[in-house]
């Protein structure tokens, strides 16, 4: 097991360097540079700022100078925030981020797991179409509608919870329900599916034919295996939700991490683009890593072997 | 293990479909949609981009039946032109990451080992690339063309697929029945996609029909960067996000598309749900 | 198959578990919601008590260096932080006593004595002096700063030689001298009426030298001096609290002179940028202004709350720009034909319906006393008929198809639509629309890669010379390839002339030639669209969209 997770984080490292090599050259490929602006600034002054950021050396010794840096941990400074590191940027929103996704994933677990457990048990019922419908309107209901509706009911007509802002608790309820909705939905198709997937196995029949209870039967047997679609697709969705969702941050006007990602691209705010793209990656490399674990001890076969 | 012959297991799956009464009104209601899509702007009598700027946000009536937009369009026409773009985008693009997604990942869980982790971490990478600047990027290198598009979903859309697929194909390959067809000394590839493939449909299918509305957004997010549909054509993705910001004072521009598609991906996901019943290798054997 | 579905449904297994979990999670969700509910009173309501004004700001200032910065959301901070030689009349925007209490000026209109009062001070308690300006302004035109606005320092004797170094400071000679610590003498390269007005410019404002020397080099990007407990600045309000895309708090300021006067205890600014965002938090009370309102939403906010949303004035064109160096926008004739086939009264009262002017000329009316006479006609038969003729000469059937570019935005977007059926039905031409991110737009441009594409401007001083100067030859801003010597003639001759009626003269020229050859395509004025509480008082509407925040305070409405 050790040796697993020595080699996988031996891969890691190849990994994360690959996504910042290809990232570094895809930014400076696209057109346009961060001091481009409506306003047509002087070719001097252009190139006084482009080489205050190093802009204007080779791009290969760019690369290799900031590689140099992201080896000893320096992002570098933002182009567009100036006065503050990448780093700083990415701590001051990555908690508030970090919050809000997992209030949203709290909320699409507990309502998305049990409702896809029944629906998988009572295949073709009321309680199967009744919960799986409901799932089908979380989808059908991008959060950029949600959100708003949400608004509209919770804010603006019953006055009980704030439209926007990050001061209070009572802060976190609309956009973690509306972003948690939405993946609610996700979670309990995945884990209808994976169950029935489950549980026509012949080991749930032979658990049976032991005399298991129906109960001990789902939960010891059928839940696990049948929770893998679900498990394999919350690794890069957890990492999606707490590195920040744009379009929840603007409705509800958030500090959050999601604005960054968004606008560095737009910006080519190129040091800020490659951060968050890093920052990305680790949670992504390390999340899956964590979910090949989980799988490991959710599949009844992987385990027998070991 | 006997294999029914190709024939008389599609002839099985389609009788064990229409039994399923569910998916049957799904497919009724998914084949009227397509029809509205098709046929829909012969019937109207406003061609999708015509404008009267005197007759702008009209409330649904005998006139427009859908009501009109902030430029006098017909919604109707604009939502049953909207349909054949979102789709035909939505369906073929998840079709493109399906069978990437599905044979990547049945690749790299069967095999294992280095392979594996190899590809395994590609898809990592690709999870983390920027993805506004990759659009970018594949205009600026191959102009807009409407293929683009197809590249550019695919090439998202595909991840969490293969991955989703790889941990199945990791759980199944142990499986009796598994071991069973290497014991007859079939081929790696009859196995993977005679044996295991079938065992996968279900999350697959499941996690396909969730594509296709991410799909359909989507589409709208890369026509804001200028790939995809141009204005004045509309597809759903974009009636509902500019519906979305009207909601309060002309909700039946957020409420039309987006009921076509709510009952587009209803009726998928019934469909998509009875195709996994009716394709199960186990009920066919019984 | 049925038995196999029925052994699965034998699998009993009580639901009720389950329920529970669903029941006590949306009862938690709605407990909640009970206990949290916001029965407080709202930022607005409190605000007559406390007198905070709560701004919307639309963007994130990003930087708040005045002579670094390049945003309105940045002029809107920096001008309650700093404050300038001069200040404004609230109303008119006419040049008032700021930090120089009095001026003359000389005959020839090129040297301006300052007197600077005693009691400013720099929130620290260190008077505002004489040396401060000169520091200030040497260290905005150091080409080593990378200022993107120095430019508007040029107008400075010998400002621009050194800005763009070809002569080092002590050479240089620029026209800014402390005669001594309370007197400041600038000379200007030539006669600029708009001069006073131009101070109030963030660009002009003044910086403290010693907290610059502090935290960092002279001409270093990115020091950490203007962070909140770094911050030093004149103005009637310093510098709280800044945090990234959520607040920037500022308190009213006991070092300042007028502090008295001041009637505000602070402001917050919130840089909310989604355009519905910031309505919603308009109403539920928690700002007193947004920054802009979203255009499909005026019809029913002016029914509905006429008494929230105020349309001022504002310096600034909305037009499209034709490449000159590609067919058939080399022609004159197909550039006037498109001008005049436009129907600019319909796109303002039916397509954009948010209190905007059509326009006839560049220069938005009464810029600086300067109004150009309309120019540019409608005319759709004549268009048509020069489209024949164009034509005809060529041997061509029909008109080549033209591509318009636009940056993604939705106001663009029905813009470009109602423009592209517009031409469609009365010339019978195919325009086809292409939309692009705003950098790739950007540099699409500036690359000349277009054959129409949108364009923008908006003044930075109350002066026809700041629309007027983007179209001569190779100005930056051009960008279509036009020149005209005659053109380009006319504004050297402006800019130098003494006599403001000559000055305005000149630019009538300019402006008919501009409607001669149509280089591009105006389509409207601006106009400045914002919702505001009817509790805020001392707020006029200004063409520069400047607000001087010690004459504003807060005060309960009277009862009808």
């Amino acid at each position: 097991m050790r040796s697993f997770i020595l080699s996988r984080i031996l891969q890691a490292i190849p990994t994360l360097l690959a996504i910042a090599t290809i990232t570094f050259f895809m930014t400076r490929f696209a057109p346009g540079g961060p001091f481009d602006s409506e306003k047509a600034i002087p070719e001097e002054i252009k190139v006084q700022l482009e080489s205050h950021f190093g802009l204007d050396l080779p791009l290969f010794h760019q690369y290799l100078l900031y590689m140099k840096n992201l080896l000893r941990g320096d992002l570098g400074p933002s182009f567009k925030y100036l006065g503050w590191q990448v780093s700083e940027l990415i701590g001051i929103s990555f908690p508030v981020s970090m919050t809000l996704g997992t209030c949203a994933l709290v909320i699409a677990l507990i309502i998305g797991l049990p409702a896809g457990i029944i629906a998988a048990l009572r295949k073709n019922t009321i309680w199967d179409y009744l919960p799986m419908s409901l799932a089908m309107i979380g989808i059908c209901l991008p959060t950029f509608v949600l959100g708003p509706l949400l608004i509209l009911v919770f804010s603006s007509t019953l006055n009980l919870l704030p439209p926007l802002g990050w001061y209070s608790w009572s802060d976190l309820v609309l956009p973690s329900c509306t972003l948690g909705l939405f993946y609610a939905a996700y979670v309990a198709r995945l884990t209808r599916a994976g169950m029935l997937e489950t549980l026509k196995h012949d080991y749930i029949r032979t658990a049976r034919a032991k005399g298991a209870s129906p109960a001990r039967v789902v939960y010891k047997h059928a839940l696990r295996a049948g929770l893998l679609p679900v498990v394999t697709f919350l690794g890069p969705a957890f990492a999606g939700l707490v590195s920040g969702s744009f379009i929840i941050e603007s409705i509800f006007f958030i500090p959050g991490l999601g604005k960054f990602f968004v606008t560095a691209a737009f910006n080519r705010d190129y040091t800020m683009v490659l951060g968050t793209v890093l920052f990305y990656a680790t949670l992504i490399v390390s999340l899956n890593l964590l979910i090949d674990f989980l799988q490991a001890w959710l599949d009844p076969k992987a385990r027998e072997q070991k | 293990m006997n294999e029914p012959a190709g024939s008389s297991l599609g002839k099985d799956a389609w009788m064990r479909l229409r039994a399923n009464r569910m998916a049957m009104i799904s497919l009724f209601l998914f084949l009227i949609i397509l029809l509205f899509s098709l046929l829909g702007p012969l019937f109207s009598k406003y061609r999708y981009d015509e404008q009267d700027l005197e007759k702008v946000f009209l409330a649904p009536g005998a006139e427009h039946w859908f009501g009109t937009d902030n430029l006098g369009r017909d919604l109707f026409a604009r939502t049953s032109h909207g349909g054949r773009i979102s789709l035909a985008v939505g369906i073929l693009a998840t079709f493109v990451s399906l069978v990437i997604g599905v044979t990547y990942g049945m690749v790299s869980g069967y095999n294992g080992g280095k392979i594996d982790a190899f590809l395994m971490r590609i898809v990592d990478i690709l999870y983390s690339l920027p993805f506004t600047i990759f659009v970018i990027l594949l205009m600026v290198m191959f102009g807009r063309n409407f293929l683009l598009l197809f590249l550019a979903i695919g090439a998202v859309e595909w991840l969490t697929m293969a991955r989703i697929t790889r941990a199945q194909t990791i759980s199944l390959k142990r499986a009796e029945f598994v071991l069973a067809a290497h014991a007859l000394g079939y081929s790696h590839t009859r196995i993977l996609f005679h044996h295991i493939l079938p065992n996968l449909l279900g999350p697959i299918i499941v996690y396909a029909t969730l594509t296709v509305p991410a799909v359909m957004l989507l589409e709208a997010v890369l026509s804001f960067l200028g790939l995809g549909v141009q204005a004045p054509m509309s597809s759903w993705g974009s009636l509902i996000k500019e519906g979305a910001e009207k909601m309060d004072a002309a909700p039946w521009l957020l409420s039309f598309p987006g009921l076509f598609f709510c009952i587009s991906l209803f009726s998928l996901n019934f469909i998509g749900d009875g195709l996994r019943d009716a394709l199960d290798p186990k009920s066919s054997k019984d | 198959m049925l038995e196999k579905r029925s052994t699965f449904c034998k699998i009993y297994y009580s639901h009720i578990q389950t329920i529970k979990v669903f029941l006590t999670s949306t009862m938690f969700l709605s407990w909640s919601c009970l206990f949290f509910s916001c029965s407080a009173p709202t930022n607005v309501e409190k605000a007559i008590e406390n007198q905070i004004l709560h701004f919307g700001l639309g963007a994130e200032p990003q930087y708040l260096d005045p002579q670094l910065a390049t945003s309105v959301s940045a002029h809107n901070v920096l001008s309650a932080l700093l404050e300038g030689l001069v200040s404004e009349n609230p109303k008119t925007l006419e040049p008032e006593p700021g930090v120089a209490e009095s001026w003359s000026i000389s005959k020839d209109r090129k040297t301006y004595l300052f007197h600077l009062r005693e009691n400013a001070r720099w929130q620290n308690g260190d008077p505002v002096t004489a040396y401060d300006f000169v520091y200030s302004y040497r260290r905005i035109l150091n080409p080593d700063l990378g200022s993107q606005y120095a430019s508007m320092l040029h107008v400075l004797k010998n400002a621009k030689a050194y800005h763009q170094r070809s002569i080092p400071w002590e050479k240089a000679e620029v026209g800014v001298r402390a005669t001594d610590k309370l007197t400041l003498e600038l000379t200007l390269e030539n006669p600029t009426p708009y001069f006073l007005e131009l101070l109030n410019h963030y660009s002009w404002f003044p910086v403290h030298p010693p907290t610059i020397k502090k935290h960092d080099a002279f001409d270093r990007i990115g020091s950490q001096w203007t962070k909140p407990t770094n911050f030093v600045g004149n103005g009637p309000f310093k510098l709280k609290d800044h945090r990234v895309n959520s607040v920037i708090e500022v308190t009213a300021s006991k070092t300042y002179w007028d502090a008295d006067n001041t009637r505000l205890n602070g402001i917050r600014f919130y840089p909310i940028e989604a355009v519905d965002t910031e309505e919603r938090a308009f109403r539920s009370g928690f700002l007193h202004l947004t920054q802009t309102v979203s255009s499909d939403r005026i019809d029913y906010l002016q029914k509905n709350h006429p008494d929230w949303i105020h349309f001022e004035p504002y310096l600034g064109t909305y037009f499209y720009r034709f490449n000159h160096l590609t067919p058939p926008f080399d022609d004159m004739r197909i550039r006037k034909a498109l001008s005049m086939s436009v129907d600019r009264q319909i796109l303002v009262e039916k397509v954009l319906k948010g209190g905007q002017k059509p326009s006839f000329c560049f220069t938005p009316p009464n810029t600086g006393g300067f109004t150009a006479n309309d120019q540019f006609e409608y005319n759709p038969q004549k268009a048509k008929f020069l489209i024949e003729e164009y034509l005809l000469e060529k041997g061509l059937e029909e008109m080549p198809p033209i591509e318009l570019t636009y940056n993604t935005s939705e106001g663009h977007k029905k813009v470009a639509e109602a423009l592209q059926a517009m031409w469609k039905k009365s010339l019978g031409i195919e325009i086809k629309l292409l939309n692009m991110e705003w950098k790739v737009f950007l540099s699409t441009i500036s690359k000349g890669d277009y054959s129409m594409a949108r364009g923008g401007w908006i003044g930075d001083y109350v002066d026809a010379n700041t629309f007027l100067h983007m179209w001569r030859t190779n100005d930056g801003h051009n960008q279509t390839g036009w020149s005209n010597q005659k053109y380009d003639q006319l504004l050297d001759l402006a800019e130098t002339a003494t006599d403001s009626q000559v000055r305005l003269n000149f630019f009538q020229q300019c402006e008919e030639i501009l409607s001669e050859e149509v280089p591009i395509l105006p389509l409207y004025f601006y106009v400045h669209v914002t919702l505001r509480h009817p509790t805020v008082k001392g707020w006029y509407p200004t063409l520069l969209d400047h607000h001087p925040y010690k004459f504003v305070y807060l005060e309960k409405e009277e009862e009808p």
